[in-house]
């Protein structure tokens, strides 16, 4: 099995996602079953390969310096679950 | 009248506004009336009569003062629910986002908007675009308005699934739809219409919510191949909002369809010829083959050799960027918060319980071939075959105006087969995914039915920029099949 | 002799290297339109991009470029001509996209040198690692609420320059000389404002010891350092912690810690003990970043005159000694206002009244010397007054206090009050003559040879003279009435 439990409850603490310890074996197993199936990819030779930067082959452009957006609170805090005057709040954090 | 009237094409419906046939409220009434005699498929997850019966009347107005927008004005359209649309709830099919009403519009509704189109409403997809049945949803599975009769509902593909439902079931003369492995083309083949992926960078992504930000292309889903291009040329266009759209000015995609394919090469990668791809299929990608040559193209055989590879380069790519895009679904600003003591189980909590179990399982892969120690032997290896698989697409480009292959293996399945196996599911996107991956544009144009009476769908990949010649091959294909098979639901015809 | 710490085991050399977090000046953030002024009311500075809703996108800000190009130009830095974004991954409530966009493994621009301006007047050339840009973090308010921490998105992706030295300094003094002098560079190319107080200027400092000739030992990175005076004494207390644990047969382990001056300590900081997985990866949303030779070298031609080329001139020019040229060139403004005085006048009195009098002045009251109520151009007038002899030195300190008091022009106070020098030799003879014939026992000590006196008589005559006499002119006929 390419991901064990441990790794299984690792990625899902990174990604911020519970996954109860009763449903990790089945997590572990289905994602194993995806990951072998991509390992396919180790059979490519890509020596001499640079991988994709972009997938247009165009310049990025560029805005100009100029304040065009924000002062809009309103837009900004419309849909906060739970807002205090114009903050965003979330539980206490302890630095 | 407003049967006829939930049957026409995009280009029907603009003479006949234009010659005030009928109006624009007739119009959306017709298709109003149909959204809501159809709402057991599923399709839409927001209604908006309202805004479309005032967008109608403002477009009679113009049509009235002879200064209709555009070709789209008073068009009815239905919108895939990750377009952000101001003041309609806008979910992506997710329980995470149900309830989040954007203060924005999206760059693609908005040129809609401007064109003069009428939204209908906004239609039911897989969770954040991730499926390929339409399943996925928080608010249900789709239907297909195309099914046999063996009491089993079909899936209309996915992840533009009620998109297509919509258009194909006549509730909307068209809609948008977007791509990041097929989710306009592979749907657009389920449901027998035209489903057009223009190149990336054709189409701003700015309001459109992201799924894989490399991938992810809006495009029209129509029943013609002309309706594609009148809609195409709504949408599409530069943005100074995204990075990634193209600054150049747009063809007239409409008028560019016009003459013949007389001479076009038209590729045929051999690789394209997989295992388990039902021989039915295999039988009307020749038939498709011999449409182009007696239409005067050059049949000449291309190798994409890396073909095979696609798929799971796919799903390395698309849910790292995934796994990335969808970290700000964290409960602070908008959408669902699950609440907590503790700022990490409120994030834990809150993305366990919003997201379905397809996103997450995507998140976890995505999160896993991006962390330390298997970067490189997933996320840069997976990148560096996308390299090879991009330059051959160039090099089949040297011998190949255009390349034809069918859409998806097999037609539309009942709701609830190849469930178990998520990679079973992904190789519904087996012919679809590489155009995407070298972001190609590339269309569904419908052919014909199965033995059993679901349709089949050709696709076609074109170079770069080039959706005129993809138009064109398509309209070939498309007069060739002379498609006019309507969904049983719809009954008779 | 090297800056070292003695411990029980011997000697300690201190490797230190430093991150500067400089807050890139702007009028709007790296990828948004949003303004970046400081102190404005919480999340109206924040646009839809900067809040991170659904389809929101970036977009690059030119300017944003363009400033890290020059600073990086401004520490004789190669550039980068294709640079990356990419993606830096965690999860923070001041973080709304879930991900910093940052510049990880191409950097636009690289390696580079900076000469370090010692207070002994030496110099001493520091190893520049790399420069990227990134967004900065909104603000968490821990304070507001006892169960809930509030978010202000304002500052959420202003532009940022991370600037990393290598690990060449060896001593908290030339970590401090580090930061002044990239604030220095950094504001006279007018890149960063370098305000520390408001933040825009921050360190992580990343502290290690070792014994002579070893190599490099643990590092631990302390973090948020806000004041040049904090990251020398963190240095210290962190150099001095980390001998004290190896003596004590202790290691020291990499992380990331607080320095808190109340106590007098550095701690390990709460929020970093949980080892980061960043995930970086290239931002999809924003293709490479390509830059062309010649806007790198249009940018390079139009860059300002920089401290290290204007303290080479002054010394030349004006003949001043290296740490006066330092002191004189160590701010923009300073160096353009001395410039203005020494015009056409006395560069060394002018700098002596530049570093001297109008720094202790401008000192005392906290103003800056764009503040300073005597312009340039009086105190270069009352600079004439001296060189001319209208007033003599001394006269000349009263009219400069009376010049802060009014920001009066120096002419006028000297005419108003009288304050011309006697310069005529029939008043200032007189003058000597008196004082001489009311003091014959001190007359009869100087012609007895002791001559110390002199002092004792020229302070009676400019007393006499209410200070205005000119004293070299008292000096001469002083010697000459007593000798004769």
């Amino acid at each position: 099995m390419a991901l064990d439990i441990a790794t299984v409850r690792r990625i899902a603490r990174l990604a911020r996602i519970r996954v109860p310890e009763e449903e990790l074996p089945v997590m572990a197993e289905e994602l194993s079953r995806i990951m072998d199936w991509i390992e396919q990819l180790n059979a490519v030779d890509t020596s001499n390969v640079a991988p994709m930067t972009s997938v247009a082959d165009m310049r990025p452009h560029q805005r100009e310096d100029a304040v065009t957006d924000g002062g809009v609170p309103e837009k900004v805090l419309a849909n906060a679950t739970d807002r205090v005057g114009n903050f965003f709040t979330v539980p206490k954090v302890v630095e | 009248m407003s049967d006829a009237l939930t049957h026409l094409t995009i280009a029907e419906a603009r003479d006949g506004l234009a010659a005030k046939k009928f109006s624009a409220v007739e119009l959306a009434h017709a298709h109003i009336a149909a959204m809501e005699a159809m709402r057991d498929l599923n399709a839409f997850v927001t209604e908006t009569p309202e805004i479309a019966l005032e967008r109608a009347g403002q477009s009679d107005a113009r049509h009235g003062a002879g200064s209709a927008a555009s070709a789209m004005d008073g068009i009815p359209v239905a919108v895939k629910d990750l377009f952000c649309t101001e003041g309609v709830q806008t979910t992506a099919s997710s329980h995470m986002l149900e309830g989040f009403v954007p203060t924005y519009e999206s760059t693609v509704t908005a040129n809609l908007r401007k064109a003069g189109a009428v939204m209908l409403g906004k239609t039911n997809m897989d969770e954040f675009a991730m499926g390929s049945a339409n399943i996925t949803s928080y608010f249900g599975p789709v239907k297909n308005p195309w099914r046999l009769n063996d009491g089993k509902d079909r899936v209309p593909g996915g992840s533009s699934g009620g998109s297509a439902a919509a258009v194909a079931a006549r509730m909307a003369i068209c809609a948008t739809g977007s791509d990041t492995g097929g989710s306009i083309r592979q749907p657009a083949a389920f449901c027998g219409l035209v489903g057009l992926k223009p190149t990336y960078g054709r189409c701003s992504r700015w309001g459109m919510v992201a799924f894989a930000s490399s991938l992810d292309q809006a495009g029209p889903m129509t029943r013609s191949v002309r309706d594609a291009a009148i809609m195409l040329q709504s949408m599409a266009g530069f943005d100074p909002k995204d990075s990634t759209v193209v600054n150049e000015p747009l063809p007239n995609f409409e008028a560019a369809m016009a003459g013949s394919i007389k001479g076009l090469k038209v590729g045929i990668p051999i690789e394209y010829r997989i295992d388990g791809m039902s021989s039915e299929i295999e039988k009307l990608w020749q038939t498709g083959i011999d449409w182009l040559k007696d239409a005067g193209a050059e049949p000449v055989e291309v190798t994409l050799p890396h073909t095979k590879d696609a798929l799971a380069t796919y799903y390395i790519v698309a849910p790292a960027e995934a796994s990335s895009n969808l970290a700000r679904y964290d409960g602070v600003r908008y959408g669902l918060r699950v609440s907590a003591d503790d700022l990490t189980d409120m994030y834990e909590q809150t993305r366990a319980a919003g997201f379905g179990r397809e996103v997450r399982r995507r998140i976890l892969i995505g999160t896993y071939v991006l962390s330390a120690g298997y970067y490189d032997a997933y996320y840069v290896k997976a990148q560096k075959v996308r390299a090879l698989i991009a330059q051959e697409f160039a090099e089949a480009f040297k011998k190949a105006d255009v390349l034809l292959t069918p859409t998806a293996p097999f037609p539309a399945f009942a709701i609830g087969e190849k469930m178990d196996d998520p990679v079973q599911m992904y190789i519904n996107d087996v012919f679809t995914v590489p155009a995407s991956l070298a972001g190609l544009p590339a269309m569904s144009v419908p052919a014909g039915l199965s033995a059993d009476g679901l349709p089949l769908g050709l696709h076609l990949i074109g170079k770069p920029f080039d959706e005129a010649t993809l138009l064109r091959v398509g309209q070939a294909v498309e007069q060739a099949a002379n498609f006019t098979a309507l969904p049983q639901l719809l009954g008779k015809a | 002799m090297a800056y070292s710490i003695q411990g029980k085991t011997g000697a300690w050399e201190v490797v230190i290297g430093l991150e500067v977090h400089a807050q890139v000046v702007s009028k709007s953030k790296l990828f948004s339109g949003a303004a970046t002024e400081f102190g404005a009311e919480p999340n109206t500075q924040v646009s839809l991009v900067d809040a991170a809703m659904p389809g929101m996108l970036p977009v690059i800000n030119a300017r944003c470029v363009e400033q890290a190009v020059r600073t990086g130009l401004g520490l004789n830095a190669k550039i980068n001509l294709t640079s990356t974004f990419e993606r830096k991954n965690y999860f923070y409530p001041d973080l709304p996209f879930g991900y910093q966009i940052s510049q990880y493994l191409h950097p636009v621009v690289g390696e580079g040198v900076m000469t370090l301006d010692m207070p002994d007047g030496t110099t001493r050339d520091v190893g520049i690692e790399r420069l990227h840009l990134e967004q900065d973090a909104g603000k968490s308010l821990h304070d507001q609420d006892p169960n809930r921490t509030f978010i202000d998105l304002n500052r959420a992706g202003v532009a940022l320059m991370e600037i990393v030295s290598k690990p060449d300094l060896r001593s908290p003094e030339e970590a401090g000389a580090y930061v002044r002098k990239m604030r220095t560079i950094l504001r006279y190319l007018d890149t960063c404002d370098g305000n520390m107080e408001q933040g825009s200027l921050r360190c992580d400092v990343n502290v290690s010891v070792r014994k002579a000739g070893e190599g490099l030992r643990t590092r631990c990175e302390i973090k948020n350092v806000n004041s040049v005076r904090f990251v020398m004494q963190a240095i210290e207390i962190e150099a001095e912690r980390q001998v004290e644990l190896y003596e004590s047969g202790g290691s020291v382990i990499q992380e990331t810690r607080l320095y808190d001056p109340d106590r007098g300590e550095t701690r390990p900081m709460r929020s970093k003990e949980e080892a980061h997985d960043y995930r970086y990866f290239p931002d999809p949303d924003l293709l490479p970043l390509a830059l062309d030779q010649a806007y790198v070298d249009r940018l390079r031609a139009a860059l300002p005159e920089l401290p290290d080329a204007k303290k080479a001139r002054f010394r030349v020019l004006y003949g001043l000694s290296p740490a006066d040229a330092t002191q004189l060139t160590a701010e923009r403004e300073l160096a353009a206002y001395f410039e203005t005085v020494a015009e056409g006048r006395d560069a060394k009195i002018a700098a002596n009244w530049t570093l001297q009098e109008l720094t202790a002045m401008l000192n005392k009251r906290g103003l800056t010397i764009t503040e300073s109520p005597v312009s340039a151009q009086q105190l270069g007038a009352l600079i004439g007054l001296i060189s001319d002899n209208t007033i003599s030195g001394r006269i000349a300190k009263d009219v400069f206090e009376e010049m802060v008091e009014t920001g009066g022009d120096p002419v006028k106070i000297v005419d108003a009050k009288g304050l011309r020098q006697i310069t005529d030799t029939g008043a200032i003879e007189a003058a000597v003559d008196k004082v001489i014939a009311e003091n014959p026992a001190q007359a009869e000590q100087y012609r007895s040879g002791d001559q110390k006196v002199t002092g004792w008589f020229v302070g009676q005559i400019m007393k006499a003279t209410g200070g205005k006499a000119n004293p070299k002119m008292v000096n001469e006929l002083l010697k000459k009435k007593l000798g004769g």
